[in-house]
């Protein structure tokens, strides 16, 4: 019962390799993603170039490639990679319990943004 | 051994403090002996500990369970112990209530014990999955002696056992029931084994070892629930409807810290007891230890990090602290003959590098993970015996700069002096050195192949095969052409990517002579330098292994773009365009009303005529597709495959049947042409048109094939684009029945797919091959063409099963959904909170 974090889904709801998508009222989709590794990471839903949905990216190593335009994104900081410059918020995030929980604080600077 | 009364401990001097542990397992045993070692006389000690008898490495019932070790073996304390050292042992009477206001515990004999100070050291409890049958008898866990002498009773009477969970704890519990006769199956949630130690490659070599040794291993395999039979257990049902027989399932799926006492005495909890870094707890006379703890966040299940935390707790209790500041863990797997090492953090992150080696003939794969200069993280696998020196690198924050380029060879070499310069080392070789392992080449013999003028990396595997098999040794080949030709070197053929040293026609060749089956050990065998490889090499392995091997390959849905994996075309504002397909370009109005009431019922922004003569339905959400396709397959229509690297559409003129200057039926043979070719995979997408006459109105030769009808028959074009760089067809071969015409087309397709590079379309592909070598790969032989078109339409057979019909019908219907949800609540409280996924 902790304030801080909301919790979101279980652990087994997203594949390695993949992402899921949460809506957020009144705010930006955020997307979960868990590496091969078996990280996981949440960023907004968006690519900071043109907007493309992240989550349907490939995922390799700890970055994903925006299925709009293969711009490449660091899960861990939401930066661009390699020539391309830009960033997408990352929410913290934290596994416990066997779910996955985002700082609600987070949500809540992005519900007001 | 058992001890079912306690053991009476000799009358303490009533100056003593009295301390009273809860726990006497390895952690509450292994406080007791640090504090004995720091204040041998301060305590009066009572140890309770819920099991009858003394405490016992816990670590080790894994090899109690296989056979390699007794109880006997395993106990740490005997009774001699609690006597010599004045301890009262209550074994078998756990204590069930803290009374914290009057310092006193109460066991469930109802014996009182009050205390000065307290130690909780409860430790975890075995995670039991909630499913339907847990409670059956023959379902076990794996955490303490009676559940090992359940397994063993079982093993003695049953054949048949599932594990359930693929981590450290399942996989030895696998393991040591496979010794004792038992046909093991692991059922393992997670797409691959000890997914937390382990990455990706080292699992897949983990999976095929066990296999190896007879053990069945589902990965990727949910369980629904355990099937009773006869008042016992009787198998496991999987989600998917898998049913496997079995006499003995053992649970080994996580474990939890035991909290439960401490949270009903009012102690902060949260995932475990809040300790801070004396090992105190929220209240002052109460310490805590163990996997039953919280500290900084983490809870540990690893032996390591409890020893440290007991040595910190005695220095806290006889006042000097020293502090516990968490641990960095590493772990082995206690399988024999199976050396799996794994410490840190792998997962990657922001500046981190990976150092990769892989050496498939000798089965061995390292990875150590290098961020500012320090090992954050390490996983070995085949090959652990630098695991500790990696560790103690990672443990001590060394700067590891120095010895960089030669850390993955480990200790002994990069202590071998050749860490300044592996130029230098390689030129220090003899002549006699091997360089290439697979195929035996010496030094000498590389040296001699690039003096006698290969003068690229290719030129020298094609002359002297070094780094043609596995690769592993490509390094060593570069630097030996650098020092023997200096500027002179060229490049070689474009790899796939940066992942690997190899070109598309190496991998594919190697992919079908050695009959590699995952992605993952294309990628061990051919030595790629990155765990799980990118976004360009990871869709062509998928395509590549799914081409060579029809039917059996089952495709990665993470390898895949997302086009592909959502069967729609994505689209600029995240929602996607619908392409049903329409044989020939050819609809009718049943067809066309069911197309409209899917643009009303879904409210698609658009419908648009194609240029491939389909019509294009944009604005579906992807929560609507699925229900979007089960409109369309139930007015007759699939998949358009608008979205793939696959045939896309036959574009047809009306021909014979209408147009008067039309030859033959070119709708006819457009249908057929679509009929027998939708649904393959290609390297790229692929189009087609058949035109009546020369006046060509489909635009035939401008296509990948493309068919214009003449009177005497049918000309056959290949290799044309009309994207960025138009080029014309060039024409194959002249036939003069519809049915060459058709299996002329299947054998062109299947060379295409056979032979050119993910993402090369047929004209760039037919410009690099040359006309004559399509020509000589379909004609020369006579049998060619049969052929290829044979292996055409038996991998047809596993393709033309409709992906929309699949997914209407709820196949991966994650990829359509949302996880979660977060809505804003009521007013009132203003605060956000997570719902349920809708349905």
């Amino acid at each position: 019962m902790s304030a801080d974090w909301v919790s979101v889904c279980a652990v087994g709801a997203i594949e390695p390799g993949m992402a899921g998508t949460v809506p957020v009222e009144g705010a930006e989709e955020i997307a979960i993603f868990q590496t091969i590794g078996g990280a996981f990471y949440a960023l907004v839903n968006k690519c900071p170039h043109k907007g493309g949905p992240l989550s349907q990216g490939i995922v390799h190593g700890d970055s994903v490639s925006c299925p709009l335009h293969n711009w490449r994104i660091s899960l861990q900081s939401g930066e661009a990679l390699g020539e391309d410059k830009g960033c997408t918020p990352t929410i913290p995030l934290k596994v416990e319990d066997g779910m996955i929980w985002l700082d609600r604080a987070a949500i809540m600077a992005r519900a007001e943004a | 051994m058992n001890l079912q009364t306690s053991i009476p401990a000799p009358r303490h001097a009533d100056a003593k403090e009295r301390l009273v542990v809860i726990g006497n397992g390895m952690a509450g045993c292994r406080a007791v002996e640090e504090i004995l070692a720091l204040e041998p006389d301060r305590w009066a000690i009572t140890i309770f500990g819920a099991e009858p008898r003394v405490n016992y490495n816990r670590i080790m019932l894994s090899p109690v369970l296989a056979g390699e070790k007794s109880f006997d073996e395993i106990v740490i304390n005997t009774a001699q112990w609690y006597a010599d050292n004045g301890i009262t042992l209550v074994s078998g009477d756990p204590v069930v209530h803290i009374d914290r206001a009057a310092q006193q515990v109460v066991s469930r004999g109802g014996r009182i014990e009050s205390y000065d100070r307290l130690l909780i050291a409860t430790g975890s409890d075995p995670f039991v999955i909630p499913v339907p049958g847990k409670d059956l008898p023959g379902v076990v866990t794996f955490r303490d002696l009676d559940d090992v002498e359940t397994m063993l009773a079982a093993a003695e009477t049953s054949s048949r056992a599932v594990v359930i969970g693929g981590g450290l704890l399942g996989l030895e519990a696998a393991h040591g029931l496979s010794l004792r006769g038992m046909a093991v199956t692991v059922v393992h949630l997670m797409p691959t084994l000890m997914e937390r130690q382990l990455d990706e490659a080292a699992g897949y070599l983990l999976k095929s070892e066990l296999e190896g040794r007879g053990m069945t291993i589902l990965t990727g395999a949910d369980t629904a629930e355990i099937i009773e039979q006869d008042g016992r257990v009787g198998g496991v049902r999987l989600k998917d409807g898998t049913e496997i027989p079995a006499d003995l399932v053992v649970m080994a799926v996580g474990i939890r810290p035991n909290t439960a006492l401490a949270k009903a005495s009012g102690l902060e909890v949260e995932r475990g007891i809040i300790v801070d870094d004396d090992m105190v707890t929220s209240d002052p006379a109460i310490l805590a230890v163990g996997e039953c703890v919280q500290h900084r966040g983490a809870c540990y299940g690893l032996v390591a990090p409890i020893w440290e935390m007991c040595r910190a707790l005695a220095a806290g209790l006889a006042a000097s602290p020293r502090g516990y500041e968490g641990s960095v863990t590493s772990t082995k797997l206690k399988v024999s003959g199976v050396d799996v090492f794994s410490a840190g953090d792998f997962s990657g992150g922001e500046g981190c590098e990976d150092i990769v080696l892989r050496d498939a003939a000798r089965g061995i794969y390292k990875r150590v993970v290098v961020k500012d200069d320090r090992i954050v993280g390490a996983v070995l696998y085949g090959d652990t015996q630098d695991g500790n020196w990696y560790f103690d690198l990672l443990r001590q924050q060394q700067d590891v700069s120095d010895v960089r380029e030669a850390l993955i060879f480990g200790q002994a070499f990069a202590a071998g002096g050749a860490l300044a310069d592996p130029n230098a080392a390689v030129a220090a070789l003899s002549d006699d050195a091997e360089i290439c392992g697979c195929n035996g080449v010496s030094k000498g013999k590389v040296v001699a192949c690039i003096t006698g003028g290969a003068a690229s990396l290719d030129a020298v595997r094609a002359g002297c095969k070094a780094s043609a098999s596995c690769g592993s040794c490509t390094d060593l080949v570069e630097r030996l052409l650098a020092l023997t030709l200096g500027d002179g070197v060229e490049e070689s053929a474009k790899t796939i990517c940066g992942c690997t040293s190899f070109g598309h026609d190496d991998v594919r060749r190697a992919i079908v002579e050695r009959g590699f089956r995952s992605i993952p050990e294309v990628m061990q065998e051919l030595h790629w330098s990155t765990p799980d490889g990118c976004s360009k090499c990871r869709p062509a392995l998928n395509y590549y292994l799914l081409c060579a091997l029809p039917g059996e390959y089952v495709d990665d849905q993470k390898s895949r773009f997302v086009n592909e994996r959502m069967h729609a075309n994505i689209q600029k504002d995240g929602t996607y365009s619908v392409v049903p397909r329409m044989w020939g370009g050819i609809t009718n109005p049943r067809e066309l009303r069911a197309i409209a009431d899917v643009v009303e019922k879904y409210d698609a922004r658009m419908v648009k005529v194609t240029g491939g003569q389909r019509l294009d339905i944009f604005g579906i959400r992807k929560e609507d597709l699925p229900a979007v396709w089960a409109d369309l397959n139930a007015a007759g229509m699939v998949s358009g495959h608008a979205y793939g690297k696959s045939l896309r559409t036959v574009k047809t003129c009306v021909g014979s049947e209408w147009c008067r200057f039309g030859t033959q039926d070119s709708t006819g043979l457009g249908v057929k042409l679509e009929q027998m070719s939708w649904g393959s995979w290609m390297p790229h997408k692929f189009k087609m048109a058949v035109s009546g006459c020369p006046r060509n109105c489909a635009e035939a030769t401008i296509k990948d094939f493309g068919v214009v009808c003449v009177d005497s028959g049918y000309e056959l074009h290949i290799g044309g684009n009309g994207g960025i760089k138009v080029r014309a067809t060039d024409l194959l071969i002249r036939v003069a029945t519809e049915e060459e015409a058709l299996e002329h087309c299947a054998a062109f397709v299947q060379l295409y797919r056979e032979d050119a590079w993910y993402l090369e379309r047929t004209a760039p592909w037919l410009e690099r091959k040359g006309l004559d070598w399509i020509k000589a790969q379909l004609y020369d032989d006579p049998g060619a063409v049969k052929a290829l078109a044979a292996r055409f339409y038996y991998s047809q057979q596993f393709m033309q099963d409709d992906p929309w019909a699949q997914r209407a019908a709820g196949d991966r219907a994650d990829l359509h959904s949302h996880v979660g949800r977060i809505t804003a609540g009521p007013p009132a409280d203003g605060l956000l909170k997570a719902m349920e996924p809708a349905e």
